[in-house]
């Protein structure tokens, strides 16, 4: 075991550090009338890997919304650990989508935040570049999106969120749309990231697998409304995973652990 | 742009049937002896053009200038108008109906009524063509800026973006294609728009225009000089197309799908 994992065996005692979000009895209903939501307590602690693993339609997008302050609960509250109240310093969104504005260069899309924070533009060019390196896409500066493949563009989505250096990062399936390889790929390389960071990850998927390989935790939601119907730690699963943690038993059984939640939490509801 | 092979027998396509038809319009009238003031070939048109190109030229000046100068008005006041709308949707459902009304009010039956208003005959005749031009850049422009993509809205407000930043640096860079799409429709409008105004004013006996070179023309039954003023205003027309489609290209082929060439 690597000491990356140092953050994450707390699971004797979750009360030992202090979360850095909280949810309790987190509600949302919707103006159309659909209740999404109802009764969600979570916590969030510093530097984990968290899975939002559910069903589609189950509102695991409305909760990373809340979290992003995009959206304000209808019911319970959102509660950020003290000295981080100011969201937009905290917070990196990853959208389903890359999300990239088509008339910028990949340098000006990453620059975005801290552009619209008024950091000056030599230091804003500067650590733009540095994080489009992070993301292994030194060198493309000034592609245009349209000329990236879609794992590419996916990279820049995560260069953008990362170049303020957040404590929280938000990902709502990032890679859903992505093919195996790359999607794999792209996993180590996020791995490589949070490990690097010591960023806190909320990590939306419907996948199964996805959620396993990558996070220290697995939150299991139900169909509408949706509320944590099962949670899963994996604590002892080896840091940095590879290609040999998809073959192992480990990651086989705990797979089958989470798509028996996962099966229950739907029919629970259905 | 989405057809086949771009040979260049298949570029020179249009050209190749208009000389066509050129020669079977001059064969028709040699053949059948149709006099000039009935209907003019093409080579009489020709000689024409040449003849009174002074007059022409200097007629086209005027037509042209009332034409981009309203075009120039309709992007001004239509694109801030539509910057308006996008920051309040009150102002918006209280003024787009009046813009609709303008819009859809035939333009020959206003004109009378603001040549009487307006002293300045120019000022009247720019402010006919404008009320045709301003409606497609405003609508579209209004559309434009509505498109912004959503999930890149919030990334703005996550980060907290001013309401300037938001229109700067989103709203209009996503308005910039719908915009140019109504600027190269407004283009068109405004030339029609001024053309109209002309013959309305030129009735009155004011004015030098090309279209008033038409209506002097066909009273003093000078056919082959009123097709010639007919051609330069289609000639202003497809050029003033042309011109606008090649900015719509420049601003846009970096980035947008109706700019980039495909591969095949």
């Amino acid at each position: 075991m690597t000491a990356l994992a140092a953050p994450a065996p707390r699971g004797d005692a979750p009360a030992a550090a202090a979360p850095l979000v909280a949810l309790r009895g987190v509600a949302k209903r919707f103006a159309s009338g659909t209740l999404a939501l109802a009764g969600v307590d979570l916590d969030i602690a510093p530097g984990e890997f968290l899975s939002l693993l559910g069903p589609s339609g189950c509102g695991k997008s409305t909760l990373l919304r809340l979290l992003a302050g995009l959206a304000a609960p209808s019911a319970g509250r959102v509660a950020w650990a003290p000295g981080h109240e100011e969201r937009r310093r905290e917070i990196g969104f990853v959208f389903q989508d890359p999300t990239l504005m088509p008339w910028a260069s990949a340098l000006d899309n990453v620059r975005l935040p801290l552009r619209l924070a008024g950091v000056p533009r030599a230091e804003a060019e500067a650590r733009a570049a540095a994080a489009l390196a992070r993301v292994g896409l030194a060198g493309f500066e000034r592609a245009w999106p349209r000329e990236l493949s879609g794992g590419m563009r996916m990279r820049v989505s995560l260069a953008r969120a990362l170049v303020t250096r957040p404590s929280l990062l938000l990902m709502d399936e990032p890679f859903a749309a992505l093919d195996e390889p790359t999607r794999h790929r792209l996993n180590d390389d996020l791995l490589a990231l949070w490990a690097e960071s010591g960023v806190t990850v909320v990590f939306v998927t419907h996948s199964v697998f996805e959620s396993v390989y990558l996070s220290t935790r697995i939150a299991v939601l139900s169909a509408r409304p949706g509320r944590v119907a099962a949670e899963l730690r994996q604590d002892g699963a080896p840091l940095p995973r590879g290609p040999d943690y998809r073959t192992s038993a480990a990651y086989a059984a705990l797979c089958r652990a989470a798509s028996h939640a996962l099966a229950a939490a739907t029919e629970g509801a259905a | 742009m989405n057809g086949g092979d771009e040979g260049p027998l298949r570029r020179a396509a249009p050209a190749l049937l208009g000389l066509g038809v050129l020669a079977l319009w001059e064969g028709l009238v040699r053949a059948y002896a149709v006099p000039d003031y009935v209907l003019p070939g093409p080579l009489a048109v020709a000689r024409a053009l040449a003849a009174d190109w002074p007059l022409l030229s200097a007629s086209l000046l005027v037509t042209l200038e009332v034409a981009v100068l309203a075009l120039a008005a309709a992007v001004l006041v239509g694109g801030l108008l539509a910057v308006l709308f996008a920051q309040s949707r009150w102002l918006e459902r209280a003024l787009f109906p009046y813009a609709v009304v303008l819009q859809v009010t035939p333009i020959v039956a206003i004109a009378p009524l603001i040549l009487i208003w307006v002293d300045n005959v120019t000022v009247a005749l720019l402010i006919c063509a404008w009320i045709v031009a301003f409606f497609p850049v405003l609508s579209n422009t209004v559309l434009g800026l509505r498109s912004a993509d959503r999930n890149l809205a919030d990334l703005f407000r996550l980060y907290g973006a001013t309401r300037w930043q938001v229109l700067w640096l989103l709203r209009l860079p996503s308005a910039l294609p719908f915009f140019l799409a109504g600027l190269r429709v407004a283009g068109g409008l405004a030339l029609i728009g001024a053309v109209v105004a002309e013959f309305v004013a030129g009735a009155g006996g004011s004015g030098s225009g090309l279209a008033f070179r038409i209506l002097e023309a066909s009273f003093q039954l000078r056919i082959p000089r009123m097709f010639a003023a007919l051609a330069l205003i289609s000639a202003c027309g497809i050029a003033l197309f042309a011109l606008l489609g090649l900015l719509q290209h420049r601003l846009l082929r970096r980035w947008h799908e109706s700019a980039l060439a495909r591969e095949r």
